[in-house]
């Protein structure tokens, strides 16, 4: 390494370009002036050749982006506990095709258990309507058909242990066939030809099908009840049997309901009941101004270090800027690089201070190097000398300190929650990338300019 | 050559007057704890114009009808925040509602509820972390410090670290207590954040006045003990108080256009930052001559 430092100076050069490139933005067309010229640039041309089906991008935080959190707590009581892990699964999954359904962009759904208790916190960027977010995500469409039972048999039942209103359509003693939301392949909305109202279409699976069948060959001329959460929302008289396995709920639909409806009974029953345990709603205007405050001020911060410590330390000063203005553009390229892996990194408030405060570490690395370069000229030592005496002899500090905010930002990893671990997890890579960018970036630039 | 070492009282009195007061705030008040920590709900509602038909009173009346513990109501100038206890969706529409007949555009920009286990949670979380963290600081201090030659000890170094670092929590603990009294200031799970890094910061500053005694106690055999550790301060002081000071710089460039968001955090941070710098020139190094001092007598009257 000390023999060659032009071959480390052009690999550095190399990483650099590198890490500027990933973090250009995509740009379609560029306007100067009259000149008019489409362009076609964008650093994720790389990985569509790679065939990678992710995006290199900066993935912002809630707080940045504005959006819903919403953790929920599931009720696993009825659940044996061999099991549970395989129903919070379950329960995520179910979550995760009703959100793709309600059209959000980039969700995060994710499980955590906590001592005896099994959690999913829900992050949807973007939706402020934590109401609506909540009764979709947590309502259970439970379909069911019933059909009228022998009249007069047995006891009578309390109503109450019916749905809603089926007793009323079905007589004293209502039946519930084997057909439910589970025989479902798919439930869309159309429209009635004759009203225009809208509707509900459902297309049952195979064996949904023959059940459908038997239930209107069983009840030609009566009247069968569909169920839907307990409550009866139609009581259609069959006419003929239906042996196609298609059927419409009509009901008296506004076109929203209609499509939460389809929308709910294609995602499926959730597999246990949850309830909400904390919920954090940021309005998107909030989102925007705190990004524009702590880029403005991630950028005044930048500058006043790059000025502090040109005039403080000189030509030294104006290579540490260079090489901070390295650190930060590896910092960065590796956040959208991150993306593509399965620890993406999501960029919250904290996360962008903690960023700042790495770089004041980074700065804090060159300054114990350039001191003990002065010291040791100080001591008459040659110029040559003296650096790479600094770089070695600051080595230790620099690794003792360097590990101990190494070992707070492990455990604020391990502790925290949401805000907290983006905060550690930034600072962790900004003080690797800062010992990187202090020891070898730093060296490679003094000892290159001293040859010459 | 400036003496340090030599006024060292001095400087632990001066730690003790900062400390004391947040303590006694700390011991009687305690901190101002957000919803983070206790359960609860914020809302944040915004208006086109300046608020005057709405009085805080009002609010909390209707608030309390519907069954809610209402702590805090802020009116300023164009935004309102409520903290209560737990609110469900149902009370919040109904909440929100209220105010935009009462007062047309009226908007909720921010509504967060957190339950009560949650905030117990965070509360153990956070207390867990500062132990641990200072837990394995000493072990890793100890352990990177094992071939320290005599008269030190490599434990001292540790210990002596980790005192700096309580003086620095103490501080920024204590001043948070009495902004939380006297200004109403909160301390969310932000501050813990806060802590944590200033504890990293304490550390990182000692340790380099600490790896400066190290190497002098090898190259200055013989020197008086006290000598070695003035020395290694003053060598180590152009660093300790530039690295702080482009710290501080940066802090004050967030503290001014960061925002409100952030704006608690950062004054943690500086208030963190300053007391660490202080605490790692003035305060763990000559205390690591004290122990050194007493050590010394206790042999003296043993033999």
């Amino acid at each position: 390494m000390k023999k060659s430092p032009r071959r480390l100076f052009w690999l550095i050069i190399a990483l650099t370009l590198m890490a500027g490139f990933i973090n250009l933005p995509s740009i379609k067309t560029i306007s100067i002036g009259p000149i008019h010229k489409n362009i076609n640039f964008n650093p994720n041309t790389i990985l569509t050749k790679f065939r990678i089906n992710k995006e290199f991008m900066f993935r912002r935080g809630l707080d940045l982006e504005g959006g819903t959190s919403i953790t929920f707590r599931a009720d696993m009581s009825g659940i044996a506990s061999t099991q549970r892990n395989d129903a919070l699964n379950g329960v995520k999954t179910v979550i995760e095709r009703r959100i793709n359904l309600f059209g959000v962009s980039e969700p995060i759904i994710q499980t955590s258990s906590v001592i005896g208790d099994s959690r999913i916190i829900v992050e949807l960027p973007g939706v402020t309507d934590v109401n609506q977010a909540i009764s979709l995500i947590g309502t259970t469409a439970q379909l069911s058909f019933w059909e009228e039972g022998a009249t007069g048999s047995a006891k009578i039942a309390s109503s109450s242990a019916y749905p809603l209103g089926a007793v009323q359509v079905l007589g004293e003693n209502p039946q519930k066939s084997s057909l439910t939301g589970k025989d479902l392949q798919q439930a869309s909305v159309s429209f009635d030809q004759n009203t225009g109202k809208p509707q509900v279409q459902l297309v049952f699976s195979s064996d949904g099908s023959k059940k459908f069948a038997e239930i209107t060959k069983r009840n030609v001329n009566k009247v069968v009840a569909i169920v839907l959460d307990d409550i009866v929302i139609e009581a259609p008289r069959v006419n003929e049997p239906i042996l196609t396995g298609n059927a419409v709920i009509s009901g008296s639909f506004v076109l929203d309901q209609a499509k939460t409806l389809s929308t709910q009974l294609n995602a499926g029953a959730l597999p246990v009941p949850l309830s909400v345990l904390e919920q954090r709603v940021i309005g998107p205007t909030l989102g925007l101004e705190s990004l524009k405050k702590s880029l403005f001020a991630g950028i005044i911060g930048f500058v006043i270090i790059i000025l502090f410590m040109c005039v403080l330390y000189g030509r030294l000063g104006v290579l540490a800027s260079i090489a901070l203005f390295i650190y930060s553009l590896i910092v960065l390229a590796i956040f959208k690089i991150s993306n593509i892996t399965p620890y993406g990194i999501t960029l919250t408030l904290s996360g962008i201070a903690g960023f700042i405060l790495s770089i004041g570490m980074a700065v804090d690395a060159n300054i114990l190097i350039f001191e003990r370069i002065k010291e040791e000229r100080r001591l008459g030592k040659r110029e040559e000398v003296s650096v790479e005496l600094g770089f070695t002899r600051a080595w230790s500090s620099i690794r003792d300190s360097n590990v101990s905010t190494l070992i707070t930002s492990a455990i604020l990893y391990q502790f925290g929650t949401g805000v907290v671990r983006g905060f550690a997890l930034v600072l962790a890579i900004g003080v690797l990338v800062s010992m990187f960018s202090a020891i070898v970036v730093t060296r490679t630039f003094l000892r290159v300019v001293s040859k010459n | 050559m400036i003496n340090i070492i030599g006024k060292k009282y001095w400087y632990f009195v001066i730690s003790l007057i900062v400390v004391i007061p947040g303590l006694i705030a700390f011991i009687l008040y305690g901190l101002n704890l957000s919803i983070d920590f206790t359960g609860g709900s914020r809302i944040t509602v915004s208006f086109p114009q300046k608020v005057e038909k709405i009085t805080s009173e009002k609010i909390k009346n209707t608030l309390i009808n519907q069954n809610l513990k209402v702590s805090t109501v802020e009116i300023s100038g164009k935004s309102l925040l409520v903290r209560t206890s737990p609110m469900d969706q149902k009370q919040n529409i109904k909440f929100v509602s209220m105010l935009s007949k009462e007062f047309k555009g009226a908007k909720e920009t921010q509504f967060e509820t957190i339950g009560p286990t949650i905030g117990a949670e965070t509360t153990a979380n956070a207390i867990k972390a500062v132990i641990f963290a200072s837990i394995l600081i000493i072990l890793y201090i100890t352990w990177s410090f094992r071939s320290v030659p005599k008269p030190a000890s490599s434990l001292r170094f540790g210990v002596c670290a980790i005192v700096a670092l309580i003086h620095d929590v103490l501080v920024v603990v204590g001043i948070f207590a009495i902004l939380g009294h006297f200004f109403k200031v909160e301390v969310d799970s932000l501050f813990v954040t806060a802590l944590l890094t200033v504890i990293g910061f304490s550390v990182h500053d000692t340790i380099v006045v600490f790896d400066r005694i190290r190497e002098n106690l090898k190259r200055m055999m013989g020197a008086p003990f006290s000598q070695i550790v003035n020395e290694s301060i003053l060598q180590t002081l152009d660093r300790s108080l530039n690295t702080s000071l482009t710290v501080i710089l940066v802090l004050f460039a967030l503290l001014l256009f960061g925002g409100e968001t952030i704006r608690w955090f950062i004054v943690a941070l500086l208030v963190g930052v300053i007391s660490g710098t202080y605490s790692s020139i003035f305060n763990a190094s000559p205390l690591l001559v004290l122990w050194h001092e007493l050590a010394e007598k206790r042999k003296k009257t043993k033999s």
